[in-house]
């Protein structure tokens, strides 16, 4: 039960903290924001047992991510977004719809932390009960990161890969091509 | 009924972040905010999953002696891969847009577009 209040405070906290991000129109202090925001998901996933989980969103989404956001808005020098008069009547309701029907969806979920749900007791049963005995790694999570599901973590090492390349070719490019229409605007 | 709802508001709440960062990616026209608005959507499906693989009276799934119940690890380690995955592709878009904004000088999407049917 405590471990339930903690998790809604939490929530609670990244709801305003995803609402400030949405109305604040100075960019640095979204990126201050976004920040905060990874570091409480970070907080969330320890409530819910995931440390590892944890850890990484904290290294990475709090670090990285972050340091990504503030490299883009040092070279790019734009420091506040074009404000909006009118709110956009389309994406809210597509937003509107695609909440309704995912809250719809949640019906059919077990309750939070429920040991009886089929998620827990198929796959993930015989990897707590013979993990450690096949692998010889206590944490499971290690265990089938890297064993079981050892060519999903290849898989990802490629696309991460491939993203470090994308990068590197779209900002080693020594050519810069301009849009005819702003050269002299600059 | 008390039970339903305390068993499904965690996810509620999460519907309802995802919904805020969707929103943000598509109604604000400004490129870094809707990488924003992307990233605080792919936490929340995140999150998802993870309140997805908690078991109560479980502790974290590290085996130990003296613990019997432990947490889901199979959506864990995908999650931890997803977050790997969402940082690499967030890295590309904010390339893609140091690259826009020096071919065409704003990163505005509707500015953007009006100088593209200017052509």
């Amino acid at each position: 039960m405590i471990s339930l209040t903690i998790d809604i405070v939490l929530l609670i906290f990244l709801l305003v903290m995803a609402f400030a991000i949405l109305r604040v129109h100075h960019l640095l202090a979204v990126a201050m924001m976004f920040g905060l925001y990874s570091l409480l998901v970070a907080g969330l996933f320890m409530v819910l047992d995931a440390p590892d989980v944890a850890f990484t969103e904290a290294a990475v989404g709090t670090g990285i991510a972050t340091v990504l956001m503030l490299a883009t808005l040092a070279v790019t020098r734009v420091t506040h977004e074009k404000e909006l008069k009118k709110t956009n009547k389309r994406a809210l309701f597509i937003v509107v719809v695609t909440g309704g029907l995912l809250l719809y969806g949640t019906h059919d979920m077990s309750n939070l932390g429920d040991n009886m749900a089929p998620a827990h007791t198929e796959v993930a049963k015989r990897y707590i009960e013979k993990g450690q005995e096949e692998t010889g790694v206590p944490n499971l999570v290690t265990a089938v990161l890297a064993s079981y599901r050892g060519f999903d973590t290849l898989g990802e090492v490629t696309v991460v890969f491939t993203a470090g390349i994308g990068v590197l070719l779209l900002l080693r490019r020594k050519q810069k091509p301009r849009i005819k229409g702003i050269q002299g605007g600059r | 009924m008390i039970e339903y709802i305390l068993g499904h508001i965690n996810y509620w709440i999460i519907i309802v972040l995802m919904m805020i960062g969707l929103y943000t990616m598509m109604s604000r026209p400004n490129l870094i905010k809707k990488m924003v608005g992307l990233s605080v959507f792919q936490t929340g499906v995140i999150l998802l999953y993870i309140s997805m693989a908690k078991v109560t009276g479980g502790t974290a799934p590290i085996v130990a002696e003296g613990f019997t119940t432990y947490s889901n690890p199979l959506p864990q380690v995908l999650m931890l891969t997803a977050i790997v995955v969402g940082v690499a592709t967030t890295a590309l878009g904010f390339a893609l847009i140091v690259r826009i904004k020096e071919a065409y000088g704003t990163i505005e999407e509707d500015e953007l577009e009006m100088m593209d049917n200017e052509e």
